[in-house]
């Protein structure tokens, strides 16, 4: 599974390109500022009022490939319908195409014709090329045109393998997105959860994963054994989660390239609450024992002995890095209730930082640092942000149970479980940061327990 | 000191007098009673588990059919939200439980800890095995050994009623012990 960015794109095409030597930005993208959430918000706005015509990608010949889309000519389709999807379940610009416009002839792809976009009110046009080499690989040009200002404002070329080729349509989307928004790419990323089926007290629960837009869905659990709570490790190769596989409730790391599995710690109690920190060195498990449960710390690659980081009293559970992996904000009952706390990531200076009433739980720091996530349970369970001081409470959605958040690489959106009264079913949803945008994933069962995996390289 | 050592004493006929209380205390009881009751396992004719091997469709004493229609719903204690406390009604429980394990002291058993769905799933588990390792350590102080008990928690994920109304969350929040045959 390899994705090669193509740096000598000019080179692909044997059409004259004036507008590859074009790199100087145009348009401004709004500028990130620190710690300044309220800014980003209200650009949102702003750039989610952009019109932009996504173009069936041109072929220089229309041959079959070893893709599930068909010919370069169908493909090309396929890849325009990814990106187009992507910008417009999320919620951002106002994405038009394929289907309804006009196709742009292969050589126009670097040569845009700006008269008739200009016609349909299109602020910003894509469009992009697939040719297929002589080795099956596939070669994708992604190119993002400003229809008033007709100039090229970037563009982007990958060469992948022919069951990778959504994930050249994702590097689009991403380019345009990051180009756009000034804000970090996410959608060329995957997700792990829980898939659900069966009725309320015999629900069969099993590990799955897919892409961020529910593509590529896998099941990698038998459903023989209870799963829960998995967490993609940074680099995609291993998954972390909860099986009841020996009886016990334990942590279990799956090995997606062996498709085996091995136990985390073998430590005669139950284990749960898996987490990665972000450089994929270190491994946080809690262990329940005698009533008490508390965080401990083990090197990902085995070996050591486990370093424990709570000291009870109560349940002490789960564990979110900071995206500088310093600090530790997790959950504990210690003072009567689950609240929220924040320790150093050696287990010193712990402290409350949740005292807005009700309980507060799951809690998750953003990629970006900003934010944590958490539910926050007063009657119905709700998800919500804060500052990683405590501050600045707000939640993000309101329907009777909805729990569990978890990040999107770039830490804009949000994405959690909602289980439905007395059916218990549940899905996997997600909202923006503004609370806006808020739609279910598509699954092909119930789900549950999403862990959005980072960006890929 | 002979003080402490007398008012154990104490305790420990108060337990006693609670086996014998305990079946009238659990109808009469309402502080957190479900408002229904686990289905009757019905007279020792029982077969729900198949090892009523025993002459006349009695279940076979020691068996965990046995176990399930002697203890006639004591084999499940009940929490109040959020709480792992093992009140008198589920010391009457315990009780009931803990002399039928010194009746067969060869028999070993598993506590399964569950919660309501209104809580998050991982503290769940976590909780659940509270409430199971608090009806644990009270039959140890009844004079098991806590050897023979293991605690598994199922946090919210395996409801035996399944609404979601307080009646429905009330019956979830409890201790089920299973004697392993």
């Amino acid at each position: 599974m390899k994705i090669t960015r193509v740096l000598a794109l000019g080179l692909m095409l044997t059409v004259s390109g004036t507008a590859f030597a074009q790199t100087a930005p145009v348009i401004t993208p709004p500028a990130p500022q620190d710690g300044g959430l309220e800014v980003t918000v209200s650009d949102d706005s702003a750039w989610n009022d952009l019109g932009i015509a996504i173009t069936t990608f041109a072929t220089d010949q229309d041959v079959p490939t070893r893709t599930n889309a068909g010919t370069t000519g169908q493909l090309g389709r396929a890849l325009a319908q990814v990106v187009a999807g992507d910008l417009k379940n999320n919620g951002l610009f106002k994405p038009s195409g394929p289907d309804g416009l006009p196709q742009p002839a292969y050589g126009q792809i670097q040569a845009p014709d700006y008269t008739p976009w200009a016609a349909r009110s299109a602020d910003m046009l894509v469009q992009g090329f697939v040719r297929a080499g002589g080795d099956g690989n596939l070669t994708i040009g992604c190119y993002l045109y400003d229809v008033q200002l007709k100039q090229q404002l970037v563009k982007g070329g990958w060469q992948v393998p022919p069951s990778d080729w959504r994930r050249a349509a994702h590097k689009c989307a991403d380019m345009v997105y990051s180009r756009l928004s000034g804000e970090s790419p996410f959608f060329d990323s995957k997700i792990a959860y829980i898939a659900e089926t069966g009725p309320k007290d015999h629900r069969m629960k099993r590990l799955a994963i897919m892409d961020s837009d529910g593509a590529n869905h896998r099941f990698l659990t038998s459903g023989q054994s209870m799963a829960l709570t998995p967490r993609y490790s940074p680099d995609y190769s291993k998954i972390m989660y909860l099986s009841y596989l020996n009886g016990q409730p334990s942590i279990y790391a799956y090995d997606l390239a062996t498709d085996r599995q091995t136990l985390i710690a073998r430590t005669g109690a139950p284990t749960l609450a898996p987490r990665w920190s972000p450089d994929g060195k270190w491994v946080l498990y809690s262990m329940a024992k005698g009533g008490t449960t508390d965080i401990y710390r083990i090197s990902s690659a085995g070996g050591g002995t486990p370093q424990r980081l709570t000291n009870g009293p109560g349940i002490n559970i789960g564990g979110s890095y900071s995206p500088d992996g310093s600090q530790i904000v997790f959950e504990s009952d210690r003072s009567g209730s689950q609240q929220v706390y924040v320790m150093n990531s050696d287990g010193s200076n712990q402290r409350r930082i949740s005292f807005f009433g009700g309980r507060a739980a799951t809690p998750e720091w953003s990629p970006r640092g900003d934010q944590i996530a958490f539910t926050h349970i007063a009657g119905n369970l709700r998800v919500a942000v804060m500052n990683p001081n405590g501050g600045g409470m707000r939640h993000l959605t309101d329907s009777w149970q909805d729990e569990a958040p978890t990040w999107s690489p770039n830490g804009r959106i949000v994405q959690f479980f909602r289980t439905t009264k007395s059916t218990g079913l549940a899905s996997i949803w997600q909202v923006d940061l503004t609370g806006r945008n808020e739609r279910k994933l598509p699954t092909p069962v119930g789900a549950s327990d999403p862990a959005w995996g980072p960006i890929r390289p | 000191m002979p003080s402490s050592l007398s008012s154990m004493r104490i305790t420990r006929v108060g337990a006693t007098a609670l086996v014998v209380a305990g079946a009238l205390a659990i109808s009469a009881c309402g502080k957190k009673a479900p408002a229904q009751l686990p289905p009757d396992p019905g007279p020792a004719t029982s077969t729900d588990t198949g090892q009523s091997s025993g002459g006349y469709g009695m279940a076979q004493p020691g068996s965990q059919a046995d176990f399930v229609a002697k203890m006639m719903g004591a084999d499940t204690i009940y929490f109040a939200l959020d709480e792992s406390t093992v009140d008198a009604q589920d010391q009457a429980s315990l009780a009931k439980q803990a002399q039928w394990l010194q009746q067969y002291p060869n028999k070993r058993a598993t506590i399964e800890g569950h919660c309501d769905e209104r809580g998050t799933r991982e503290y769940n588990i976590a909780l659940g095995e509270r409430r199971a390792n608090a009806a644990k350590n009270y039959l140890a102080s009844l004079g098991i050994d806590p050897s023979r008990i293991t605690t598994v928690s199922y946090g919210k994920e395996r409801p035996i009623a399944l609404g979601s109304d307080e009646a429905s969350w009330a019956q979830n929040r409890r201790a089920v012990t299973v004697t392993i045959d």
